[in-house]
């Protein structure tokens, strides 16, 4: 028989007084009190509603707040760029929490101390959280249940959950998690490894389809994103730098800029040497950001260019076709290649190259800063807040803890937020507004010629061979990359790790190393590293199935070779590669795609893999190329597995967009450099695709028995290569150079 | 300043600006609406896109001293209860991933299917052409305005 819903307890105080050893309570201003629980290596602590038993919240961790009224909110921990874990992340703290995900109220988290370490990049939000956040939701159900099992003398294991209520089935008795919160939060943490997660099997949430938490806002134009920001006494600012990477300031006609209508002040900035930190230029503020930006194309500076010298494209190509005759220094050998070329039945040789890329997030980079009470605070879309915090704690020497930062939605990261130098600068302007809140936002022009993290360029002078059995049996490269400045240093995201694949894979294998110095700043984008060896190494692998004549794919699962786990060859060389996982996703990715069909020339099917981020993705391309060149790409086929899916509608359009990212950078995009300054400066002459071009595509899950992993990344990397793989099945033309642009596609 | 009194959303707004002021930037700066989005200044992505007339145009590329009598319609207006098939239609597709763009993908769109209820896939792809997305949704955007169109859903991803 059911009863009527329990009301919520009026006394839980002296329980949880009585249970000091339990909860360690200390006294806060205003009466609150702290929760702590110990989590392997880190502190949670979360100030708590106040002592009021008719309005007190159930805190358990910093993740879940359930009010009396029946308020379920979960913290969004992570910066939110796109990537969608703002969703996906609180769907884990629901699924064990056992709420229905429509009913819970997401909050956005500001940088704080005690959610773990809060950034977007590596695609390791899935896999850094999923447990924590698992943990979070499972013990603030156990204690839920407890609630309910004191409150109806029952025992808590005879209870059951769902939909945000406990029910008791032997009565049918339900209270709703609102309903316990009061009596919950008197409760002792439990020791969270006691606490059972769910069996994967009773997932409602996890893996289910889940809009984005933010789509409402989204299509009805809410202040949302970094550029929304909105606080009273706003004021705007622009802020011009050197076209020569790092250049620095020697005048300026500030006296003209701050006669200009709507100007309120411009002055200059000296920097610092760090890059990715305050870079040297010229600031203005003013009343709106036209009148910023309009003031900006007035600005005329005298710069220091004298870094420019030697510092162009195509000098960088003429030294990388120099030092690949002189060649470079070997850093990995394995076997004898050399031997293996002289008894080789074929041996193929190819020079690659790939251009830098810029981040071209839609929304520019920009920052809201506003200096008070001797800090600042900050609404930042930065990928690393906790970065950024450093990063200007450090330049303006005021300690962390003056600078807040609330974390802002982004309109695209894709890397490009990693740094943090609008914030350095956003700080730097704000500290010169008489406390007056400041928004600095970047012209498109801005930011695609100083972007400090520009995915690097590079030359690759491959040599392979296939043996008499068409088995691949030797491969070496000849790596000529860039290093910040020094022909030593590889600069950032510029590596080639030593376990790349191939290497590892085959009895013969060399890798040569030289480096051309830039002054162009590089870092991570999207899949760092990948996004460009994948196409190397893809595209030099189907030549050798090609040149031995093999099926791409057969090819490809001989190489991966028997079903194991091939270890790092050694230390700080990345984790180790599961060639069960590549090959089962190579073969799905076949399997859909229908691998095989006979088609007439000029249209085409390539196929590609690669694993990172730890994620195992294969894809097969479809083309048409009609006789004059004119590429049409039909269709794509991905293969994925990454574990288990966390919200399937998120992670289907990661892949997809993926595919569309991979397919313009490798069709249109290039970033280009004479007298040391980016030669693009918007989407004009840095295109993106558009709608007329996006292929049909096809998104297959393997959801392996695995820990999931992100899936912002490894996707990317795998569409270069298939694509030209397939551009060379319809056509017979080898794409070694990318952009697409660059080649002449034509084979009638 | 000059002073301009212009017609967002159906409400007379008036305005203190430069005359070369973009119209983009009177929406954000000025009125506070900031739905409407800064991509490129220069005409080639259309996250700025409004409807000037019921006519979809780039507001980065509109001086406010020419649009004074004419009716504006922004994101914040497209609808009175936010609920225009689009914007239901983009919800029930999960279309964005950072969602930048979607503002002005749906302005163009909302103009689009206004002129031409019942479109062929290739008219939504030239129709929709002008609008960049940089994450890449272009699939579900397809999808999502077919759906608001009373079009059976496309082949391949949805």
């Amino acid at each position: 028989m059911k009863s009527p819903a329990h009301p919520a307890p009026s006394s839980g105080t002296q329980d949880a007084l009585s249970r000091r050893d339990f909860i360690r309570v200390s006294s806060l201003a205003g009466g609150g009190f702290l929760l702590s629980l110990a989590l392997p290596g880190e502190a949670w602590a979360q100030p708590a509603q106040a002592l009021d038993d008719s309005t007190r919240a159930f805190t358990p961790s910093p993740f879940i707040k359930i009010t009396p009224q029946n308020i379920i909110t979960i913290l969004a921990k992570n910066p939110e760029t796109g990537q969608g874990v703002k969703t996906s992340l609180p769907m884990i703290v629901a699924e064990e929490l056992d709420a229905d995900f429509s009913s819970v109220v997401i909050e956005q988290a500001g940088l704080r101390g005690d959610v773990g370490a809060q950034f977007a990049g590596g695609s390791r939000s899935t896999p850094d959280n999923y447990l924590r956040l698992r943990r979070a939701g499972a013990t603030a159900r156990f204690m839920l249940i407890e609630a309910a099992a004191q409150m109806w003398k029952v025992p808590a294991a005879s209870l059951i959950t769902a939909h945000g209520q406990v029910i008791n089935p032997a009565n049918g008795d339900r209270l709703t998690y609102g309903q316990l919160a009061s009596k919950a939060a008197t409760l002792p943490l439990p020791d969270e490894n006691s606490v059972k997660l769910k069996s994967e099997e009773d997932f409602k949430i996890l893996g289910s389809r889940v809009g984005g938490i933010d789509n409402p806002k989204i299509v009805t134009g809410q202040p949302l994103f970094g550029i929304d920001q909105k606080l009273p006494g706003l004021v705007y600012a622009a802020y011009e730098k050197c076209p020569v990477f790092g250049g620095k300031v020697i005048s300026a006609n500030l006296d003209h800029i701050k006669a200009l209508p709507g100007v309120l002040d411009a002055f200059v900035l000296e920097g610092t040497d760090n890059i990715s930190g305050l870079v040297p230029g010229v600031a203005i503020v003013a009343r709106s950001t036209w009148a910023a930006f309009a003031a900006k194309r007035q600005l005329q500076v005298v710069w220091d260019e004298s870094a420019a010298d030697g510092h162009a494209t195509e000098t960088y190509a003429a030294k990388a076709a120099e030092l690949a005759q002189t060649g470079g220094a070997t850093v990995r050998h394995d076997g004898d290649v050399d031997a293996a070329f002289a008894t080789a039945a074929k041996v193929v040789e190819g020079a690659y190259a790939y251009p830098f890329l810029n981040h071209a997030t839609l929304e520019p980079q920009g920052c809201t800063a506003w200096a008070k009470d001797g800090g600042i605070e900050f609404w930042t879309t930065s990928q690393t807040p906790g970065s950024g915090q450093d990063l200007v704690s450090r330049t303006f020497n005021i300690p962390k803890e003056k600078l807040k930062l609330n974390m802002v939605r982004a309109g695209g990261g894709f890397g490009r937020r990693l740094a943090n130098d609008y914030m350095a600068e956003a700080a730097a302007i704000a500290l010169r507004t008489n406390a007056a809140p400041v928004k600095l936002t970047w012209t498109r022009e801005d930011d695609m010629r100083h972007d400090c993290f520009s995915r690097p360029g590079g030359f690759h002078f491959l040599k392979g061979a296939v043996d008499a059995q068409g088995r691949l049996s030797a491969w070496h490269n000849h790596f000529v990359t860039f290093g910040y400045k020094s022909s030593e240093k590889v600069a950032s995201s510029a590596d080639l790790s030593l376990d790349e694949f191939p290497a590892r894979f085959l009895p013969n294998y060399r890798l040569d190393q030289s480096i051309i110095p830039t002054i162009v700043p590089t870092g991570p984008m999207r899949a760092p590293r990948s996004n460009a060896l994948a196409f190397v190494m893809q595209s030099f692998i189907d030549e050798l199935a090609h040149a031995g004549g093999r099926d791409p794919v057969e090819f490809r699962l001989e190489l991966l070779g028997d079903d194991r786990v091939v270890p790092p060859g050694g230390p700080q060389r990345g984790p180790a590669y599961d060639a069960t996982r590549m090959k089962n996703v190579v073969r799905l990715a076949a399997e859909k795609s229908g691998w095989g069909r006979k088609l007439p020339r000029g249209e085409g099917m390539g196929v590609a893999f690669h694993f990172s981020h730890s994620g195992y993705i294969a894809m097969v391309a479809e083309v048409a190329v009609a006789p004059d060149g004119t590429l049409k790409v039909r269709q794509f086929t991905a293969a994925v597995d990454v574990g288990p899916i966390i919200n399937l509608s998120g992670a289907e359009n990661q892949v997809q967009g993926s595919i569309v990212d991979g397919i313009s950078a490798a069709w249109l995009q290039e970033l280009t450099f004479e007298r040391g300054r980016a030669v693009q400066g918007n989407f004009d002459t840095y295109p993106l695709l558009r709608s007329t071009e996006t292929p049909a595509m096809a998104v297959h899950f393997l959801q392996s028995r695995n820990p999931p992993t992100g899936l912002g990344e490894p996707a990317y990397p795998v569409v270069p290569p298939a694509l030209c793989n397939a551009i060379f099945a319809a056509t017979g033309k080898r794409i070694r150079q990318l952009p697409l642009t660059r080649n002449d596609l034509r084979w009638a | 300043m000059p002073a301009y009194t212009l017609k967002v959303n159906g409400q007379a707004r008036q305005v203190d600006a430069a005359a070369d002021t973009p119209l983009l930037w009177i929406l954000r700066d000025h009125l506070d609406l900031v739905g409407t989005k800064y991509g490129c200044g220069i005409g080639q992505c259309g996250a700025c896109t409004v409807h000037l007339n019921g006519v979809p145009m780039r507001s980065c590329q509109l001086m406010v001293s020419t649009v004074v009598g004419g009716e504006i319609t922004t994101i914040e207006g497209l609808d009175p209860a936010g609920r225009h098939p689009l914007q239901q239609a983009w919800c029930d597709h999960d279309v964005p991933q950072c969602g930048y763009c979607q503002a002005g993908q749906i302005m163009t769109a909302a103009a689009f299917l206004k002129s031409n209820p019942h479109p062929s896939d290739d008219e939504i792809y030239g129709a929709m052409a002008g609008n960049l997305c940089r994450c890449g949704t272009y699939a579900r955007i397809h999808a999502a305005i077919k759906q608001a169109a009373g079009l059976p859903a496309p082949g391949g991803a949805k």
